[in-house]
């Protein structure tokens, strides 16, 4: 600002000295006050201190265009060599200065004020050396800018330095606010300053910047709406200052330094005042008070400092001990534990079969310190002259501490348990027979893995299905195969017909249910079962039906086949009902309502019974004695009643996947084996959930049953063993079955990871029948 | 409906608990001086029974305080001393910093401390609590007191935790009341039997400590600054119940000796008394002048009770135990551990001397004809006198240990010393007991030592005990001295006979009997596979877990009972056998 202001006062031309307050405003707002205190003084000094003048070069740190401008001059040069010159000569009056007073402290402004001092004057000065100066150039200049002012050589009058060069009064404001106004402000007579007739519209822009070899260098001031152009030296100064480089091109960074403060002693004294006397007489105050601490000292008023104790003073502490005074927190408080007590391995000469090995020192050794079962190696020291320090002795010590400060502690429960108690009383085996102990029979003519084996109502007779696709009937007493009947695939399921009065046994194979009469027994049985069969009178309006009933003829007759049951899918199990005349097969699918199927052998029909999929059908049986039906699927056992039509009862297993279910003779007890090793026995009267589960296999259970008569039921699973166990069911509903393992049966091999895939009791005697994956059968009696 | 909403973590365990990190808040102290005050109250830490509730949901790893304990901390005078003497510091360094030396020496003098005595009368309100938890004071006490007085901890701390392990030392040989020590490769353990309480600690060997760069000082410290206190106030409440002047003081007579003898090697009077003390070879002043054996027979007093008899028996045995080297003269060469072996001779009664320029307080010298054991321990002494054992000094610990004079043949100078066997073990039913254990039980009962450690080896392994047995028995019926120990012991060969029937019965009973044992035992086999088999879950765990201990057990026991080592040591035995 303040440059600018010199440079209106000097020459009135000012179309730079616009543009310069247009730009520099903003940047040198600060420096606005100044101005009007230099003014004062200025017109004060500027006589006497024209001659010790300030060059340009110096001023020009507040402005680079003030001397670029000066520059742009020829007229100036000489003057400015002269200015020059007087540079010089100020430093040389300076030193002067500086010498006659370097040897009183006041002699100088530092170096850093140094620039304030020079440059007030020269501020001063500087205008009105410009103004001798300029005033002719500014002629020149006013010649070359498109804008001349109105006002001219006596502005200086009225004017004041502190104002810019102001042609628009309006202020620093945005000067869009005038945009739709004829003027663009007032001058300072107060008459409004018109806009230019034409603004430039963008044609004319593009035109001007085309034409025009300046327009590069023209700026807008919008306070005056003038285009304004930039002089070599401006431009020169916006290079620089962009470059981040000084305004003044020379201005010197790197002037050597002045050493105003000389380092050498003087010889005379700043001041020569003599001593005082009170320096070298005592001080009578303080003589007061040193005979006051005398006379307290001889009174012993004052007594000499104590050396303080610092060994501990010990007493009788419990002396008044009072057991009953403990403090709460001391009751819950948890006394440390004691450290261990050594064994023999921590002697120094410890019994030679507690050291350790070659081999044993290597695993410690590399074992992490805190695996390690002792924290030291064992040695053995001939004397005890020869025993070590223990290295560790600190660390030990230091560990103990941090147990004792941070460790929590707890009283723990020992649990002093002697194991036997564990173990819970059952009643002796031995007092729960009969059941089968021993191993008596083998069945051996199957060569692949016997899938399933029933036994007839009569105890007589066993039939077994195998993956070698044949059926094999055999005489249970002597261990005879008395048949073998070869069918169209692997027998997944045989079931003999539960019905005395009939001789039936029902064949799964693939999507086949084969209804066989296998001639053995009573002729009597045979030929009524055979009559049976022919007697079926087709009904008048034949139904569709989702199996197809097949009467067999010829040599399939004679080999034994009566009836062919044709599914759709293929069927995994058959299941009779216990009179003998229904019989149900499973046809495992997710995917279909289609699983279960329900067939009655006299009418020779077939019903689906569920109409919706509840996830796929393991088994299903029939209750003995009521109308209710079991289906097993994956994880849930539902009871249904077949003459409601309507779900009773759905028993959580909480097993993962079911593999096998029986029901109990008296229909209130069921056992269902699954693949996760567990057998459930649900009490039907108690919960739907298991009223015990047994972990007695190692491995997948693949079958169960009940005894007819016997409070017995059987497991077979994959390790090959089968279990008995004592499941006595009370006719007093308010007391639990007594389950009690009582044999563990082994004898079958494990084939392909296999073991017992069926069981079976005979139905009169304590017997089991076995099928494995290694084709036997086996009895156990 | 109604009512406020409760609010997580507002009650219950999580109010009951306080981080660390609170804690230290609520005290406003720094973490160093919370750890201390820590381990000056004695507070620990406490894990919650259900963490994440107690952390308010978060599981990340935090160290809890039970509220109250940090509630009680906050009206401990000692925090505020903590406090003064953080500002006392800082005075201190601004002194320093302003070089006010004078300031600085101010200070210095009126630097605050603190006591520590209410806080061991809170934490121990009575003596026996105090005397229980002082194993860790006195193994502290005994490795600072053999710290080099250079840097580690102030020399006062060493000086006094040294004079208070002399005053412990000094009570037990007093009062007799050493009952264990063992020689481990840590350091010396000992035991002893303080009013009703066994006491062990652990002093290390005399060697000059690498002290580890990884050991916090501060900590052990601020523990061995807690330790004095009780220590001290411990050893005056003892050093009072045996009419004993504290600080002790030495008999007037022996006092007059030592002084007459070794005036002229000491040069103050007040360094060379605490050395005196810890020769323990002079016995100490009381406060009234009574003899020791009044307390004897007052001790037989209250013994009228039910099990009379055993108790007096178990006194009688004590009372030898106490008298073991009564009457004994000893004289220790240099290069035994001195002070354990004076410490540990003379709590059983023995007169111990050691070379004049080893130690003050040696009463004769070696040339007395009056000495019945010498303890050496190098390989071979030029000249030796007749009259007198020269002996190993482990002979010393297993006499103790055994509570009897051993045999000296085994511990003479230059023979293979037996194994040295910890006193602390006690082996119950299957463990394994060491063949050495087993013919020194056979001593204490009174028979000949006249097999050999070979034979009983020998024997051990063709286990043909069944003379040894009876003779056991008719030695119970002789005399039933040992009656625990006995039974203990058939105890243990009865489980080895059993242990070998299954091996043996087979090729000698084929006929029916065994038929029907066998087949018996198998039933009751079976029937206990299937019990188990019907086991709950939850008890079919534990079962386990019981079963798999004690497996391990015995899988130990075997591992040792046949370790490699047996030839080496049938070599030894030949060897010892050939120098007796």
């Amino acid at each position: 600002m303040r440059t600018v202001n010199l440079e209106s006062q000097k020459n009135g031309t000012m179309s730079k000295a616009k543009e310069k307050s247009a730009k520099k405003r903003v940047v040198e707002e600060d420096d606005d006050q100044l101005p009007i205190f230099d003014k004062d003084v200025t017109e004060k000094k500027a006589g006497e201190e024209d001659d010790a003048d300030l060059s340009d070069s110096e001023e020009s740190v507040f402005s680079g265009l003030e001397d670029s401008e000066s520059d742009s001059h020829d007229e100036e040069e000489d003057a400015e060599e002269g200015d020059d010159e007087e540079d010089d000569d100020d430093a040389v009056i300076l030193d002067e200065i500086l010498t006659k007073s370097s040897g009183v402290e006041t002699a100088t402004e530092p170096p850093a004020t140094d620039k304030n001092t020079p440059t007030q004057p020269d501020v001063k000065t500087a205008p009105k050396r410009k103004m001798k100066k300029g005033e002719g150039v500014a002629m020149d200049d006013g010649g070359e800018k498109g804008l001349i002012t109105t006002r001219h050589g006596d502005e200086y009058e009225h004017d004041t330095s502190d104002e810019e060069d102001i042609r628009n009064t309006v202020g620093n404001i945005p000067m869009e606010w005038y945009q739709d106004y004829p003027h663009i402000g007032y001058n300072l007579d107060g008459k409004k300053i018109f806009k230019p007739i034409r603004n430039k519209d963008e044609l004319d822009e593009f035109l001007d910047k085309m034409e025009n070899p300046d327009y590069w260098r023209t700026v807008h001031d919008k306070t005056t709406a003038s285009d304004i152009r930039l002089s070599d030296e401006q431009v020169d100064l916006v290079h620089r200052l962009q470059k981040g480089q000084f305004g003044d091109v020379n201005f010197n960074e790197y002037e050597p330094s002045v050493d105003f403060f000389t380092n050498e002693v003087m010889i005379h004294p700043v001041t020569n005042r003599p001593q005082d006397k009170r320096s070298f007489i005592p001080s009578l105050i303080e003589k007061e008070k040193v005979s006051k601490l005398v006379h307290a000292i001889k009174m012993g008023w004052i007594k000499p400092r104590k050396p303080k104790e610092t060994t501990p003073q010990y007493y009788d502490l419990w002396a008044k001990e009072d057991p009953n005074a403990i403090l709460g927190r001391h009751k819950m408080h948890v006394p440390a534990p004691k450290m261990r007590l050594p064994g023999h391995e921590e002697s120094y000469n410890p019994p030679p079969e507690y050291l350790l090995t070659e081999e044993e020192r290597m695993a410690w050794e590399q074992q992490d310190a805190e695996d390690r079962k002792l924290p030291f190696l064992p040695q053995k020291h001939s004397c005890l002259r020869a025993v070590p320090a223990f290295s560790r002795f600190i660390h030990e010590r230091f560990e103990r501490c941090l147990d004792l400060y941070l460790c929590p502690r707890q009283r723990k429960m020992r649990v002093n348990v002697n194991p036997e108690d564990l173990i819970p009383k059952l009643p002796k085996p031995k007092d729960l027979q009969p059941f089968p102990t021993t191993m008596s029979l083998v069945y051996i003519g199957h060569s692949s893995l016997v899938r399933s084996i029933s036994a007839s109502p009569t105890g007589q007779w066993l039939v077994s299905g195998s993956d070698d696709c044949t059926v094999r009937f055999w005489e249970v007493n002597t261990g005879r195969c008395m048949k073998t009947l070869e069918v169209g695939g692997a027998v997944k399921s045989v079931a003999w017909n539960p019905n005395p009065a009939v001789c039936l046994v029902a064949v799964c194979f693939e999507s086949t249910v084969l209804l066989l009469n296998p001639g053995l027994g009573d002729r009597l049985v045979v030929s009524s079962t055979d009559q049976l069969i022919t007697s079926y009178e087709p009904p008048e309006e034949d139904k569709e039906q989702a199996v197809t009933w097949a009467l067999s003829e010829g040599p399939e007759h004679d080999n034994g086949h009566r009836l062919t049951l044709t599914h759709p899918k293929a069927v995994k199990q058959v299941v009779w009902h216990g009179k003998g005349d229904y019989l149900a097969s499973v046809m495992p699918d997710n995917s279909s309502n289609l699983q279960v199927l329900i067939h009655q052998v006299s009418k020779r029909r077939t019903q689906n019974p569920f109409r919706k999929n509840k996830g796929l059908v393991q088994c299903v049986s029939f209750h003995p004695l009521r109308p209710y039906f079991f289906v097993a699927t994956q994880r849930y056992v539902r009871v249904y009643n077949l003459i409601k039509q309507e779900l009773t009862k759905k028993l959580m297993t909480n097993c993962k996947w079911i593999s096998s279910m029986a029901i109990h003779p008296g229909g209130d007890n069921l056992i269902c084996g699954s693949y996760d090793c567990r057998l459930a026995w649900f009490d039907l009267d108690l919960s739907t959930k298991p009223y015990k589960m047994l972990r007695h296999h190692k491995k997948a259970l693949r079958g169960v049953a009940y005894h007819k008569h016997y409070p017995l039921f059987a497991s077979g699973a994959d390790d090959g063993s089968v279990i008995i166990c004592h499941g006595m069911v009370y006719n007093d509903l308010l007391q639990n079955p007594l389950i009690v393992p009582v044999k563990v049966l082994k004898g079958h091999q494990i084939t392909h990871d296999l073991g017992v895939l069926d069981v079976t009791f005979h139905p009169t005697q304590p017997w089991v029948f076995s099928s494995g994956a290694d084709a036997t059968i086996r009895l156990f009696t | 409906m109604g009512g406020l909403q409760k609010k997580k973590y507002e009650r219950g365990s999580a109010t009951n608990y306080i981080t660390r990190n609170k804690a230290r808040k609520k005290l406003q102290l720094s973490l160093a001086d919370f750890r201390r005050l820590c381990i000056l109250k004695g507070i620990y830490p406490h894990e919650p029974k259900h963490k994440k509730k107690v952390n308010k949901g978060s599981t990340a790893p935090r160290t809890f305080y039970l509220f109250k304990d940090i509630r009680f901390l906050l009206h401990e005078p000692i925090v505020r001393k903590f406090r003064e003497y953080k500002v006392f510091v800082r005075k201190l360094r601004k002194a320093y910093g302003k070089a006010e030396w004078t300031g600085v020496e101010r200070l210095r003098d009126n630097k605050p401390g603190y006591k520590l005595d209410h806080i061991i009368k809170e934490r121990y309100p009575t003596f026996i609590d105090a005397l229980r938890d002082i194993d860790d004071a006195l193994s502290m006490c005994f490795l600072f007191s053999t710290f080099a007085r250079t840097g580690k901890c102030h020399v006062q701390t060493i000086t006094l935790c040294r004079r208070l392990t002399v005053e412990w030392m000094n009570y037990v040989v007093t009062s007799r009341s050493l009952r264990k020590v063992f020689l481990s490769i840590k350091g010396i353990y000992y035991q002893a039997e303080v009013l009703g309480q066994l006491i062990t600690w652990l002093v290390p060997y005399q060697f000059a400590h690498d002290h580890p760069t990884d050991v916090d000082y501060r900590v052990m410290a601020t523990f061995t600054e807690m330790y004095t206190t009780l220590f001290g106030f411990i050893n005056f409440r003892l050093y009072q119940t045996l009419n004993l002047v504290y600080p002790p003081k030495l008999d007037s007579k022996a006092e007059s000796e030592l002084k007459a003898e070794h005036e002229e090697d000491y040069a103050m009077d007040s360094e060379s008394y605490l050395e005196k003390l810890s020769a323990l070879s002079a016995s100490l002043a009381r406060v009234v002048a009574t003899a020791e054996e009044e307390e004897n027979q007052l001790d037989l007093f209250p013994t009228e009770g039910e099990n009379m008899q055993a108790r007096e028996k178990e006194q009688k045995e004590q009372e030898a135990q106490k008298r073991l080297f009564e009457g004994l003269k000893f004289f220790l060469n240099r290069e035994v551990p001195r002070e354990s072996l004076a410490f540990i001779l003379r709590c059983f009664g023995a007169e111990v001397s050691w070379d004049k320029s080893l130690c003050i307080g040696g009463t004769y010298e070696v040339t007395d004809e009056t000495i019945t054991h010498q303890i050496v321990d190098r390989p071979d002494m030029d000249k030796q006198y007749i009259n007198r054992y020269y002996i190993q000094p482990q002979w010393v610990f297993d006499s103790v240990n055994a509570q009897m004079r051993l045999p000296v043949e085994d511990y003479f100078l230059g023979t293979t010393l037996p194994p040295h066997l910890s006193p602390f073990v006690e082996e119950k039913d299957g463990d394994y007991v060491p063949p050495e254990k087993l013919k020194l039980m056979a001593l204490q009962r009174g028979e000949k030592p006249g097999k050999s450690r070979a034979e009983l080896d020998s024997e051990e392994e063709d286990e043909e005990e069944e003379d040894e047995e009876e003779e056991e028995e008719d030695d119970e019926e002789e005399d039933d001295v040992d009656d625990e120990e006995l039974t203990e012991e058939k105890n243990l060969k009865k489980m080895e006979g059993t242990r070998v029937t299954p091996g043996k019965v087979k090729p000698w009973e084929t006929g029916s009997v065994g038929n029907k044992v066998r087949l018996e035992q198998e039933e009751k086999a079976e029937e206990k596979r299937l019990a188990i088999m019907m086991m709950k879950k939850k008890e079919k765990y534990l079962y386990d877990k019981i079963m798999f201990g004690k497996k391990r057990t015995t899988r130990e026991v075997s591992s040792l009972r046949c370790a490699p080592a047996k030839p080496t040591r049938h070599i030894t035995c030949h060897h010892s056998k050939v120098q007796t």
